[in-house]
């Protein structure tokens, strides 16, 4: 039994458009997107105006990068916890970290997202609202990408670091703060921020569960002025130069900090 | 809260399919878009990670655009790009299936990645491969065929194994584009019938399972194939 793309039924999510009035559920929002977009060939640049940035893109780029930069620092903070954990003599913190890292790494990101979208209202009581849940999702998400980018990183430290650091007297805590991390860090800032412009990438995957973020402002933009070919477009630009300058400037970077050997 | 798995076996609506029969339709195409932009992205990304290291700078130039333009573009976008803008643009394809659309756009997403992985195989070759190949007498494109690509594939096989696992989790994109692939069932079916924990649960050991089985496969080809004395060969 095959169920064909035609009879998809179409995202119950997608909220109705403030222009068009009430419509009828089962009626696909997206076939009349389709439809809009089918009848047109020639390209009407002119709503690109401070009223398209002002009253729909701010709003979703502020939100954007407010999710990338929450979910960096807490998912850095997190992988390094769970990357100690699976470094550690002790199985008992070995297996759990494992367990996590690797689970998260086999399900689709959307996936996760639905999973802390459905979960997190049964845990808190009430729900949350799509941005919030989503700021915890990413959280959540990345440390596990975080924790293995961390785990190659302390593992590059030579072991001579360590035992220089045990000799001195400094502990286990002292040893990894003062000498092991900082050293995993700097090797590491490069892959951690090429890391963060994936994810920043990964953030338009929020559409899932309805939050505003850029993407959601383009479309919804898109809609408003029935001009979405134009508006994706203008998505892809916006992007793509985003994410073009952050990685040239990863790329300064890392020959800046390169440490030679 | 309790469990009611029963609902898998009740009808969609129209009398005749389960949600278990939908479920495992769902996995086909989530099967199918992964299958074909898995070889749609291979071939590309084979084709640009070698023009990458041509000796003429425009076609290297050329090949590094193409990886930064579909590199730096989030999946989404690219999907809705293929799905909405470029049919619009070039009326002809818009009698192409919507699938060949994603598969499109999904191959060529990852054709970047694989392009990226092609590229550094080749690189780390020694260069005395390619002079001896060239002292040989061989041309140019005999040289990669007959000595540079064959090591080059079998150094790049873990990585292309983990970008095989990620076709798949990243056709869950396809949702957006009404493709009825796992993803898509998932959220229909919460909706539907309200048994969001036990939908989730199916469709993310079937995403698992999936990962997992092309993970041993490939781990298997790789030990089959891997080169003495590079990293993870020997013997």
């Amino acid at each position: 039994m095959w169920v064909g793309v035609g009879d998809a039924r179409v995202l119950p999510f997608v909220p109705a458009s403030p222009r068009r009035g009430t419509r009828a559920p089962e009626r696909s929002d997206g076939d009349q997107f389709i439809f809009h977009l089918r009848v047109m060939t020639d390209l009407d640049l002119s709503f690109f105006t401070w009223e398209l940035v002002s009253g729909y893109l701010i709003k979703g780029f502020v939100y954007s990068v407010q999710l990338t930069l929450v979910a960096m620092v807490g998912g850095i903070f997190f992988g390094t916890l769970l990357a100690l954990m699976r470094l550690s003599s002790h199985k008992w913190l070995q297996w759990p970290s494992a367990l996590y890292v690797n689970t998260m790494r086999s399900v689709p990101l959307v996936m996760v997202i639905l999973w802390f979208f459905l979960l997190i209202p049964f845990l808190t009581g009430k729900p949350l609202g799509a941005e919030w849940s989503a700021v915890i999702t990413f959280t959540a998400f990345e440390a596990a990408y975080y924790s293995e980018i961390m785990r190659a990183g302390i593992q590059s430290v030579a072991r001579g670091q360590v035992y220089a650091g045990y000799a001195l007297g400094l502990n286990y805590g002292q040893t990894m703060r003062l000498i092991v991390l900082p050293q995993a860090f700097r090797n590491m800032l490069p892959v951690l921020l090429t890391q963060t412009i994936i994810l920043f990438q990964d953030t338009s995957l929020v559409y899932a569960i309805g939050a505003y973020d850029l993407l959601r402002g383009f479309t919804t933009a898109g809609r408003n002025f029935n001009r979405p070919v134009e508006s994706f477009l203008l998505a892809t630009l916006v992007y793509f130069v985003i994410c073009f300058s952050l990685s040239l400037l990863v790329k300064r970077l890392q020959k800046r900090i390169a440490i030679v050997r | 809260m309790s469990w009611d798995w029963q609902f898998f076996l009740r009808d969609i609506g129209d009398g005749e399919t389960t949600y278990f029969d939908w479920m495992i339709s769902a996995w086909g195409w989530t099967l199918s878009v992964s299958a074909c932009a898995w070889v749609v992205a291979l071939v590309f990304g084979a084709v640009v990670g070698t023009l990458r290291t041509a000796p003429k700078p425009w076609v290297a130039n050329l090949a590094n655009v193409w990886v930064e333009l579909f590199r730096n573009i989030p999946l989404l976008v690219q999907i809705f790009l293929w799905y909405f803008v470029v049919p619009a643009l070039i009326p002809p394809l818009q009698k192409v299936p919507s699938f060949v659309m994603v598969v499109l756009a999904l191959g060529f997403f990852t054709s970047a990645r694989i392009a990226e992985q092609v590229r550094a195989g080749i690189q780390s070759l020694s260069r005395g491969q390619r002079y001896a190949g060239l002292a040989l007498g061989l041309s140019l494109p005999q040289t990669y065929r007959f000595v540079l690509l064959p090591m080059a594939f079998r150094i790049v096989l873990p990585p292309l194994t983990s970008e095989a696992m990620n076709i798949i989790k990243n056709s869950s994109v396809a949702f957006a584009v009404s493709i009825s692939e796992l993803t898509m069932f998932a959220m229909q079916a919460q909706e539907e019938t309200s048994r969001g924990i036990e939908v989730y649960l199916a469709v993310t050991s079937l995403y698992i399972a999936t990962t997992l089985v092309v993970n041993r496969v490939l781990a298997f080809i790789e030990s089959r194939v891997r080169v003495p004395g590079y990293v993870g060969g020997g013997r």
